[in-house]
C-alpha cells in the first residue's frame, strides 16, 4: 500500500534496514528492487554511516534514480525509483 | 566491472573472515563476480561443525579489539557466514576449497558447510581469476 512522505513522494515499499551494517542496507535495497516493477519507489532506512554515500553511488551506476536522502533521528532515509 | 574479484582466504579468525565477507558482498552488489579460494585456517573455519563457532581474532585485536567486535555483534552485525550467504544470494559468488588444504586438514567435501561450492586446485583458481585482482587475506 502506498504511503506519502512529507516530500509527497509516493512510496511503494519501505525497507527498514536500521541496525544492519555495511553492505547490509544496500543488499536489502537490491533485493527489494529486484522484486519490484519499474517505476516502483523504495524507501530505505539505514543507520549505517556508509549508506548515504554508497547507496547513491550504486543507484547511479545501476541506472536507477535517487529521489531523496534525508537525515532522520538516528538514521538516513534514502528514496530510490526503480528505472529499469 | 566484468573482471572478477578474487579473494584468497588464509586466515581463519572471525575479524579477517568478516572483512573478507564484506568485500565479497560489496562486489556482488555491484554485479562483479567473486571467486573465493579457501586455504589453511580459513578452510578450517568453513567446516560444517565449526562455521558457527567463535574463531577468535587476529592477535593485534587485543582486549579492546575483542570488546569492539563483540559490541558490533551485539548491535546486530551479521556473522560473516550470513554475510556470505546474502552475497551468494545477490550475485555470482563462488567459494572453492584448496585441494592441498583439504588434504592438510584431512577433510572431505561432506565435512564442509554448504556455502562451499567445491574443491579445486590452484591452477583452476587462477584460470577462473582471469585478469581480475587477487587479494590475499
Amino acid at each position: 500500500m502506498a504511503t506519502m512522505t512529507d516530500t509527497t513522494i509516493a512510496i511503494t515499499r519501505t525497507v527498514d534496514a536500521r541496525g544492519s551494517f555495511c553492505p547490509g542496507p544496500l543488499m536489502e535495497l537490491i533485493r527489494a528492487i529486484r522484486e519490484s516493477q519499474v517505476g516502483a519507489v523504495i524507501a530505505v532506512y539505514s543507520s549505517d554511516k556508509g549508506s548515504k554515500t554508497d547507496i547513491p553511488k550504486w543507484v547511479e551506476k545501476a541506472g536507477h534514480r535517487l529521489l531523496s536522502l534525508e537525515a532522520r533521528d538516528g538514521y538516513d532515509e534514502i528514496v530510490v525509483e526503480k528505472r529499469r | 566491472m566484468d573482471e572478477p574479484l578474487n579473494l584468497v582466504l588464509f586466515s581463519g579468525t572471525d575479524d579477517k573472515l568478516q572483512a573478507a565477507a564484506v568485500l565479497a558482498a560489496g562486489a556482488a552488489a555491484l554485479g562483479k563476480p567473486v571467486n573465493i579460494f579457501l586455504q589453511y585456517w580459513a578452510l578450517d573455519a568453513f567446516r560444517a561443525d565449526k562455521i558457527g563457532q567463535d574463531h577468535g581474532l587476529a592477535p593485534e585485536a587485543g582486549v579492546a579489539g575483542r570488546a569492539a567486535v563483540d559490541a558490533l555483534a551485539r548491535a546486530g552485525q551479521a556473522p560473516w557466514a550470513e554475510t556470505l550467504r546474502q552475497a551468494k544470494d545477490l550475485g555470482a559468488v563462488d567459494i572453492q576449497a584448496c585441494s592441498v588444504s583439504m588434504d592438510l586438514l584431512k577433510l572431505d567435501s561432506i565435512d564442509l558447510d554448504p556455502l562451499v561450492d567445491g574443491v579445486e586446485g590452484v591452477t583452476a583458481f587462477y584460470l577462473n581469476a582471469g585478469g581480475g585482482q587477487v587479494v590475499f587475506i
